[in-house]
């Protein structure tokens, strides 16, 4: 019984390529659909959709079945074809990628984890986005060197030997830049959720506790306030952390997923800061400096300051509020045909964990609970996954996320309604996705 | 209070607990680590705070600031810090007398300005700062203090803060802090300096006949809808969520056949370490042409080695636009040999 319920979803609906012409299959899986091929889409789902019961016994043999494929009558590859690992050929459109036009150089740049094709809450590291400032490096981990000073008994240096011989604990967290979704303040900007959402990422981090090392050092508990973290790249980045945060959660971090930390994430060290957005955790991490008031640095005082409709920048805006956004169906992406769908996405909060997710189909009008899948931790990622069955009308999905404080995420209306929409940084509103009857999904606003 | 003040507050009380709650006993690694020496701490403790401890000694004047300007700066920013071609303006000329006056830059609240570098700025160390420890983008740390406070005074001069004849020191920063047009301008009364900040805004909790906005008031237009690439090919093209075809059918195929890199190794070891990717990408224009734009106005040139060898080392303008390359003097001769080598070989 509650088997007929679930597969009377659409589930085992013939797939619609069965009712397709076999050009018009070549032609749409090679150049996608246009206006033209959409109406002869149409027209032949319509079709279909009343042939379903006639056709189900007659279908012809599927080739990939009844033909011998080449990989079943085939030697395959040795081991160590790839010494490390690389994904299939056949994933080549899951790539970072730039929006261009965003910044004028390579080097002071961003480059977007493609949050459309990736599941689950762990970002692969090759995937992890890109936000530098003096481009990247890579250094050598034998001369690589962490200081710590200032308010302190003994000024330390550690090399990568002594900090990799420490306890050591592993933690998975997101990261995201406070500017995530900068552009989509005044409209919508950008086509996919790449570009929305993209300089998000959520990984496992192995180091040392900063905490232990400020102890180690014999930082003064009755003066410190901040903490500045100093990368040793060219743009030496330095940003004024929280020391109460600090010494909670933060972490000195070397392994990221398993292995070293990438290059491009701070090889060989960076500063996990866990709820604080990305340019706090700073890479290549060189130095950390212990003091009794905050530093205005270049990026929380020109840069990573968000500009209120009075004209007054907000300084030292760390946190990154709770957050979701439906990753698919999102942007840029089509429904082939009616039916069953899995909406899937990701939730996340600098505060704490996500005990909620909601999604709407309606633009807000209704709300439905969406499965949390676990495991659910603090500040990470946490994936969410909602069945829905489109009627091939248009729809509004959005995601609404509340987290362990019983803060709700607010529509990009609250948020602006307080903010205005030049601030740049946390954008942290209600996405929108419009699916057209056709079944093109674009980013829209509402208002 | 502001927030910021609380969290201040708050956080002395918390440390002591947070650094009890370590679980393991830092006796145990007592051993491990080693103290640093003062040499060690001058050599990487460069921060300068805003209260100016960390400031060195020195001075730097406008008219000194304006010459290493244009020779170290302006090939980036323009002569008068105005350019957007590598990065976003410095100073455009739109702080006003009563903007000094007040510390408030009114223009922030119009947003048909574009905001500025000078427009922005609260604090003159945060200028100071950065300058000593990241410009010039391609050679960081090549500054020495009497010329980021000749860069500082030149940037201040250009946005009406100061005069020509202005020299900044160590002495007279404080007063320079003092009519910083937007000094007053910056706020920690927020909740987003701590985890345990209170937020300002809240969304609702409605599940169901909610009232909200349901028109649509933004799109991306189908124009530009391609500016990011045809999102056909950012998707998964097997799954159940398949991209648009976004792209104009049949458009050619851009085959990105580079000459240069094509036929020779590309000699990056010597155009790394020589500074020339900071100005040179290998396939696209960046403050300098790019190598193969290059390798294809000189093939077949048969004193191009030569020539290109002595503009190396020389520098100069006017072949590819205003942009000067700056003289490099230093280079080893094989490193240029190398490198017009590879430029010229085809
Ligand atoms: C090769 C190009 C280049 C040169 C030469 C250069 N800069 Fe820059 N400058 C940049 C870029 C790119 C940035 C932005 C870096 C970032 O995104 O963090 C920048 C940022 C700055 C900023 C901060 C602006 C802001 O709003 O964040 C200042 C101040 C500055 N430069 C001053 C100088 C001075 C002084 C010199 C000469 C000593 C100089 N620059 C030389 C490319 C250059
Ligand atoms: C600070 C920026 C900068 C740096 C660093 C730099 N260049 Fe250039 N380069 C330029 C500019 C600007 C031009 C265009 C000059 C012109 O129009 O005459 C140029 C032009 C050139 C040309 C073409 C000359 C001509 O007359 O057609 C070559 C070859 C060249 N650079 C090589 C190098 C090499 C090799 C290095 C490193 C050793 C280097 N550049 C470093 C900015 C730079």
């Amino acid at each position: 019984m509650s088997t007929d319920n679930k597969f009377s979803m659409g589930h085992i609906r013939p797939a619609p390529e069965s009712f397709l012409d076999r050009d018009l299959i070549a032609d749409v899986s090679a150049n996608g659909v246009n206006s033209t091929r959409r109406g002869l889409l149409r027209g032949a789902l319509a079709g279909a959709l009343a042939a379903v019961a006639a056709q189900a016994t007659a279908r012809p043999d599927d080739p990939a079945i009844v033909e011998p494929a080449p990989w079943s009558t085939r030697l395959g590859n040795p081991v160590l074809t790839n010494p490390y690992g690389q994904p299939s050929r056949f994933e080549s459109a899951t790539i970072r990628r730039q929006s261009p036009g965003l910044t004028q150089t390579d080097e002071a740049s961003v480059s977007f984890t493609p949050l459309q094709s990736t599941f689950g809450m762990i970002t692969p590291s090759g995937l992890h986005f890109e936000r530098h400032h003096q481009g990247w490096v890579d250094i050598d981990p034998r001369q690589h060197r962490l200081m710590i000073n200032g308010l302190v008994d003994t000024p330390m240096v550690f090399t990568m030997e002594d900090l990799m011989r420490m306890p050591s604990v592993s933690r998975m967290h997101f990261i995201e830049c406070g500017a995530n979704t900068a552009l989509e303040w005044g409209n919508s900007a950008v086509p996919t959720v790449q570009y929305t959402h993209g300089m998000l990422s959520c990984s496992e981090f192995t180091g040392v506790p900063l905490s232990l090392l400020l102890e180690r050092a014999g930082f003064d508990l009755k003066r410190a306030t901040v903490l500045l973290a100093e990368g040793a790249d060219g743009s030496s980045m330095t940003r004024t952390i929280n020391i109460e945060n600090a010494l909670d959660d933060a972490m000195v971090a070397y392994g990221m997923n398993g292995e070293m930390l990438r290059p491009e994430q701070g090889y060989p060290l960076r500063l996990v800061v866990p709820g604080a957005q990305g340019v706090s955790w700073v890479k290549w991490l060189r130095r950390i400096e212990v003091g009794d008031a905050p530093y205005a640095t270049k990026d929380e005082t020109i840069h990573y300051v968000d500009l209120m409709p009075d004209g007054q920048l907000r300084q030292y805006t760390s946190i990154q509020e709770a957050k979701s956004v439906i990753t698919s169906p999102s942007g840029g992406q089509r429904l082939m045909n009616q039916g069953y769908y899995n909406v899937s996405g990701l939730a996340w909060s600098g505060r704490g964990t996500v005990t909620k997710v909601e999604v709407s189909t309606d633009g807000g009008r209704h709300w439905q609970t969406a499965r949390l899948e676990g495991p659910v931790l603090p500040k990470a990622l946490t994936r969410f996954n909602f069945d829905w069955t489109w009627n091939g009308e248009a729809a509004l999905l959005q995601s609404r996320v509340t987290d362990s404080t019983g803060y709700i995420q607010p529509s990009k209306p609250e948020l602006k309604a307080v903010r205005g929409t030049r601030s740049i940084y946390h954008n942290n509103a209600i996405q929108t996705w419009r699916v057209m009857p056709s079944g093109e999904v674009e980013n829209v606003q509402l208002g | 209070m502001s927030n910021w003040v609380k969290a201040m507050a708050l956080s002395s009380a918390l440390v002591a607990c947070g650094a009890m709650a370590g679980s393991t006993d830092v006796d145990a690694i007592a051993g491990i680590g080693r103290e640093a020496t003062p040499n060690e701490i001058k050599a990487w403790d460069i921060d300068v705070r805003p209260d100016f401890q960390g400031l060195p000694p020195g001075q730097g004047s406008v008219e000194e600031g304006e010459s290493i300007w244009l020779e170290k700066c302006a090939v980036c920013h323009g002569d008068f810090g105005d350019s957007n071609e590598i990065f976003s303006p410095l100073v455009l000329g739109n702080i006003t007398a009563e903007d000094i006056e007040t510390g408030r830059v009114a223009s922030l609240t119009d947003p048909g300005v574009v905001r500025t570098t000078l427009m922005k700025v609260s604090t003159v160390s945060t200028l100071w700062d950065y300058i000593y420890r990241a410009m010039p983008w391609n050679a960081p740390k090549s500054l020495a203090p009497d010329e980021v406070y000749a860069l500082v005074a030149y940037l201040l001069q250009l946005a009406y803060v100061v005069d020509y004849d202005f020299s900044l020191s160590d002495e007279n920063i404080e007063d320079v802090q003092a009519i910083m047009p937007n000094r007053n301008g910056v706020t920690t009364d927020h909740g987003l300096w701590s985890v345990d900040g209170e937020t300002d805004v809240m969304g609702s909790d409605c599940t169901s006949n909610c009232v909200v906005p349901l028109e649509v008031t933004s799109s991306i237009p189908d124009y530009a809808m391609n500016a990011h690439g045809n999102l056909k090919d950012q998707m998964r093209d097997y799954g159940p969520f398949p991209g648009i075809q976004t792209a104009p059918e049949n458009a050619p195929v851009d085959v990105d056949v580079d000459p240069v890199t094509a036929d020779r190794a590309v000699p990056e070891a010597a155009l790394q370490s020589n500074g020339c990717l900071g100005c040179h990408r290998l396939d696209s224009k960046l403050v300098g042409p790019s190598f193969a734009a290059i390798a294809e106005k000189y093939a077949g040139q048969p004193d191009a080695a030569d020539y290109l060898a002595s503009k190396i080392r020389q520098g100069g303008s006017g072949v590819w636009g205003s942009i000067a390359m700056p003289p490099m003097p230093q280079l080893a001769p094989e490193a240029v040999d190398e490198i017009t080598d590879w430029l010229v070989a085809r």
